[in-house]
């Protein structure tokens, strides 16, 4: 009896091993052919998830993932205990929320009217050229944004003086800063979301749109009782996503947009650009990989806790 | 009678007034890159005397023609970046779409898994410290010409990007006749896929150019060395440390104040944009049908 039973868990298991090996054997080329990406995930992205140990080490030299002594939680307190870390977080989360929300209501809006126009053409010529600085690395807009605020030249500061007003040390005061970042981040990035959002109006059912007109809805009252709500699932997993990397800052803008002044930092100073700077100016290597598995962790709860709350809404828009 | 027409009058003036206001707010995305270029043309000497102007009162091209004769390691860079780029590309889009393709075919069994296992060092990832030992430390690749390369080739957003393309656009019976004709897997993605898939193709290898064109943050980590320094981190060290561009300039002759530097400037930023603003009306159509495919139904 013992035997049997024995051998039919036994044939079981084997059968299930040959249907893998079967599996592998059967797609062995397709399978090959994920191999190189694969190996380079590993390496690039896998491989350094072993290296959050550092976060624990008194590594002074850093020679290597376990090189040093094991210090437990000293780098966190460090951190932690310094002004920095508030001032940091704050800036993070802070100027990340502006954005979000800022770059949700003019890219919204421009989508909402572009949709009321009717020429095909100029909502492609539009689109386009709002997309456009999409295209240009942070290193450029620093240039841009340059152009306008320089003291002495600046072409915001020119206008001024030619309007008998003082010009103004926008490099200076840093009170300026998340004002600029914002519109900054604005010119950068409210052209693709308003890609997105347009798209998702356009495939909207038009029988609603007629329907409505019949029932005489005004051009308002369609745009609010229509097309938000047919959009707002794609709205909230945009936001939700953008909540889930609100602790991860967009090191370019805060690093060359304000041009890494040190007067500026008490408010451009953000996680990246603090970690950036403690690893490479500083040479502190505990700390930066402390405040970097801080991030990476707190990061990872949130992406979790947003793509539930997806999920909760609508579990087609759900990340995973 | 009388109430249509005041509606219809209403609409165009409804019509005018979005017109406008898009109009308005195009201008406002393109007027940076236009004053950057006005300066870049303005003389020095009127720079000096009134500051960045949109409309320059007189147009010189001396800063270009001082780039030019002056061999700037900014040509050298040219060069870094050219060769990254294009390398980076052709690597990365053949990495990118041989995974890609079994992960949109249904008969793969184990393809869930390894969208997961791509999927998640979107999530969670070892942070700055642990990649910088791993590069430095373990791979040696500091002033390497491959770091630039390397960690950029696969990207999980392209891969599911590509995958939902070959989804969408490769037919299942296609796949299937190929292999009764008794063509191998891998001849038939050769022969049958790659050829049917060029709009993909087009789509996400500009993402992959252009992310490599416009990258600094490798760079900035891991090359001290001038001669391999790409394009955009010979820009930012100019951003951030205006003495660079003198220190650039190989030419001993010229007196310090003859350097047209404020032109100068902006004279580089325009050669890096240069090859962007020149291709971007072309593949703009790519881009947003591709961006369109990968957010809506990704």
């Amino acid at each position: 009896m013992e035997k049997i039973k024995r051998e039919a868990v036994n044939s079981i298991a084997q059968r299930k091993r040959n249907n893998c090996l079967g599996e592998f054997r059967r797609n062995k080329v397709l399978y090959l052919m994920t191999l190189p990406a694969i190996i380079l995930v590993f390496i690039f992205s896998y491989i350094p998830m072993f290296g959050i140990v550092m976060a624990f080490k008194d590594n002074k030299s850093a020679a290597g993932y376990f090189s040093g002594n094991w210090v437990g939680f000293q780098n966190f307190e460090f951190f932690f205990r310094s002004n920095d870390a508030a001032r940091i977080t704050f800036n993070t989360i802070f100027l990340n929320a502006l954005f979000i929300i800022s770059v949700l209501v003019v890219s919204l809006s421009l989508a909402l009217l572009l949709n009321e126009l009717s020429k095909r053409w100029l909502v492609k010529t539009y689109q386009s050229v709002m997309f456009f600085p999409h295209f240009l690395s942070w290193v450029i807009i620093g240039f841009l944004t340059f152009a306008f605020l320089s003291v002495d030249n600046g072409f915001i500061n020119k206008i001024l003086i030619a309007l008998g007003r003082e010009p103004v040390y926008w490099y200076s005061n840093p009170n300026y800063w998340p004002f600029i970042l914002t519109i900054v981040n604005l010119l950068k990035n409210a052209g693709y979301y308003c890609i997105i959002y347009y798209a998702g109006i356009t495939g909207i059912d038009q029988d609603l749109y007629e329907a409505a007109s019949i029932d005489g809805a005004s051009r308002f009252r369609r745009m609010i009782s229509i097309t938000i709500p047919s959009i707002m699932p794609l709205i909230s997993v945009m936001v939700l996503l953008q909540i889930g990397k609100i602790f991860y800052a967009d090191f370019g803008l805060f690093y060359y947009v304000p041009r890494e002044t040190g007067v500026l930092f008490p408010r451009t100073d953000v996680i990246d650009t603090y970690a950036f700077r403690a690893l490479r100016v500083l040479g502190n290597t505990g700390m930066s990989a402390a405040i970097g598995l801080f991030q990476s962790f707190v990061g990872f709860v949130l992406v979790l806790v947003s793509n539930l709350i997806t999920k909760k809404i609508n579990s087609d828009n759900a990340l995973f | 009678m009388k109430q249509k027409y005041t509606s219809k009058k209403k609409s165009l003036f409804f019509n005018i007034t979005v017109n406008i206001l898009f109009i308005v707010i195009c201008f406002c995305c393109i007027v940076p890159l236009l004053l950057v270029f006005s300066i870049s043309i303005t003389p020095e000497k009127l720079i000096a005397q009134n500051g960045y102007q949109l409309i320059p009162q007189q147009i010189s091209f001396y800063a270009y023609t001082y780039i030019f004769k002056n061999s700037f390691s900014i040509w050298h860079s040219y060069g870094v970046t050219i060769f990254v780029t294009a390398v980076g590309t052709l690597i990365g889009l053949s990495l990118t779409s041989l995974i890609a393709y079994p992960l949109s075919r249904k008969d793969v069994k184990y393809r869930n898994y390894i969208s997961m296992y791509l999927f998640f060092t979107m999530l969670f990832n070892g942070g700055l410290v642990p990649t910088y030992i791993l590069i430095t430390k373990y791979l040696h690749l500091k002033n390497n010409i491959w770091v630039l390369i390397l960690p950029m080739l696969v990207g999980p957003w392209n891969v599911m990007l590509m995958r939902n393309f070959f989804k969408t656009g490769v037919p299942s019976a296609i796949i299937e006749s190929a292999k009764i004709d008794g063509a191998g897997e891998f001849q038939t993605f050769l022969k049958i896929v790659v050829p049917i898939s060029k709009p993909a193709f087009a789509t996400v290898g500009l993402f992959v150019i252009l992310a490599y064109w416009n990258d600094w943050w490798l760079a900035l980590l891991y090359i001290d060395e001038q001669s391999l320094m790409p394009l955009q981190y010979t820009l930012q060290s100019i951003l951030l440390n205006i003495q660079i561009l003198m220190s650039n300039i190989n030419s001993q002759t010229h007196q310090v104040t003859e350097i047209p530097s404020e032109s100068a400037r902006m004279a580089l930023c325009m050669l890096a944009v240069g090859p962007i603003v020149l291709v971007y009306p072309f593949l703009q159509k790519y881009i947003v049908k591709g961006m369109t495919v990968g957010a809506v139904k990704g």
